[in-house]
């Protein structure tokens, strides 16, 4: 048996020795956690059964270690104006204690991360990057800050993140922090305690679910990592890797950096060009670029496929004209769904076959496969 | 991770039962694991000639596929249809009722014995 397919199935024992670690290491390993190599850092990639841990999130709460991914604060009287300047979104509307899904792209409007940034002060910004860009982000918001009158540090090191994701997490949640969670909005920010430890709190995440997310020192980690773990013992509350991270967002037509997106793509093709705002005062870095794509349509656009067989097309796997069996796009995500039952894919393919309903095909390691062309979201959660 | 001493074993984490000229397939608990929930299973189909080393079947998890091979060289004599319809049994019981399938032997068999293997796998 030998893994075959890009999403290697394996832990690697030739794994880069000199991954990181997150302060929540020795409490996975006492769960038993598997652990994956994840852009520089070892992290669990399941406890037990990834199926489990993706049903508990969909129905009651899971707990998630996401130490790896990248800080970056912004201060000063200009922090706003930069961050204009620096993002295709307009982060000087955001109010304090909101945050943004917004995304960094370079002069031809290719896009280096997709980030959320969440106004913690009138002059006091913080962009969370994804881990394997958290530094490139970092350089390119120095370079991009450096004629306002603003701050850039890569605070990485001085924060933890942990997320309590599912229907449940609002509940158990209450019960650590004095704070009234269910004032707190979807994309809201509060500076709390949890169990007498400073942390920020914020209701976002990355499945589809409610969710909240931690903000805390490294030192804290895992006490609040025990603490949330006993509050989420009679909610049900699981332990949860980042398999289960991969098929909740694709489940919720979220996009991976790396997967979906990438320097060779741009917010428009991603079908995501409403991040992308024109109008500001000091323009933005990519600009004409991205106007440019969004008067044109573009060539390929991210879609929705859903498998009619039982095999799930794979990232990398060829998107084929059923009629004639030529290559006509790529799949870049795609697993079978544990909510849905059935395969599920995210694939870039020509606008003219970007149609809900569009019959086309997935070649499946030398089988052409049937799917269809679907909605996004796959999954959309119940009020 | 379990590595019973009555099995022979490969490189590519697959178990062997040998009894007489009929060898009995499947993968390794230290496999399972690596693979994760195990949701699509495609075997070798009754009568079908297999050469060691070469592709058989395919295993299916939410994260990955991995191509199965042949451990031996034979024809295959019956699979685990229970497998098929639950392949969740790779994750609970590998080297149990998760097994594969069972060939009859053309030829000598070369594997590992389970020192060996266990030693592949770290010991792990």
């Amino acid at each position: 048996m030998s893994p075959s397919s890009p999403a290697r199935g394996f832990a690697d024992p030739d794994a880069p020795r000199n991954a990181r670690t997150t302060p929540l290491h020795e409490t996975h390993r006492r769960l038993g956690a598997t652990f994956t190599d994840f852009s520089g850092w070892t992290m669990p990639v399941r406890y037990g059964s990834e199926i489990s841990e993706h049903h508990a999130v969909r129905t009651t709460a899971g707990l998630f270690d996401l130490c790896h991914m990248g800080e970056i604060e912004l201060t000063g009287p200009e922090a706003a104006r930069a961050l204009d300047h620096a993002l295709v979104g307009r982060p000087s509307r955001i109010a304090v204690g909101r945050a943004r899904y917004t995304m960094i792209c370079d002069e031809s409007g290719g896009i280096l991360d997709d980030l959320v940034v969440y106004r913690l002060a009138e002059q006091h910004f913080l962009v969370v990057a994804n881990a394997g860009n958290a530094e490139v982000v970092a350089a390119e918001l120095g370079t991009r800050a450096r004629r306002f009158d603003a701050v850039v540090a890569d605070t990485s090191a001085r924060w933890s993140l942990l997320a309590v994701q599912g229907p449940r997490s609002a509940a158990i949640v209450a019960e650590v922090v004095p704070l009234d969670v269910t004032g707190l909005k979807y994309y809201g920010i509060d500076a709390t305690t949890l169990s007498g430890r400073d942390v920020l709190i914020a209701r976002t995440g990355y499945t589809g679910e409610d969710g909240f997310e931690v903000y805390c020192a490294p030192e804290d980690a895992a006490a609040i990592w025990k603490s949330l773990a006993e509050a989420g013992d009679r909610h049900d509350l699981v332990p949860a890797g980042l398999a289960c991270r991969d098929t909740l967002r694709l489940e919720a037509g979220m996009p991976l950096y790396g997967q979906e997106l990438d320097r060779t793509r741009t917010p428009f093709d991603a079908g995501l060009g409403r991040v992308v705002v024109f109008d500001k005062d000091d323009g933005f870095v990519g600009a004409a670029a991205l106007a440019a794509r969004r008067d044109r349509a573009p060539e390929q656009i991210l879609v929705g496929l859903r498998a009619a067989g039982r095999r799930a097309p794979r990232a990398g796997y060829d998107v084929l004209d059923p009629a004639s069996g030529r290559p006509v796009g790529r799949v870049t995500s795609g697993a079978p769904s544990p909510t849905l039952g059935h395969p599920i894919a995210l694939a870039y393919v020509p606008a003219e076959l970007a149609e809900p309903g569009t019959p086309l095909a997935v070649d499946i390691r030398g089988t052409s496969a049937a799917v269809e062309v679907v909605t996004l979201p796959f999954y959309r959660r119940g009020t | 991770m379990p590595v019973p001493a009555n099995l022979r074993y490969t490189a590519e984490h697959e178990w062997v039962d040998l009894s007489g000229d009929t060898a009995t397939v499947g993968i390794t608990a230290y496999a399972a694991d690596a693979l994760g929930d195990v949701v699509y299973l495609e075997l070798p189909a009754v009568g079908s000639v297999i050469a060691a080393g070469t592709g058989c079947g395919e295993i299916e998890s939410t994260k990955s596929v991995s191509e199965l091979f042949a451990p031996v060289d034979g024809e295959v004599v019956e699979f685990n249809q229970q497998a098929v319809d639950d392949p969740g049994l790779l994750n609970t019981d590998p080297f149990g009722a998760g097994w594969l399938f069972r060939v009859r032997l053309t030829g000598p068999a070369d594997l590992l014995g389970a020192d060996e293997y266990a030693a592949l796998t770290g010991g792990a």
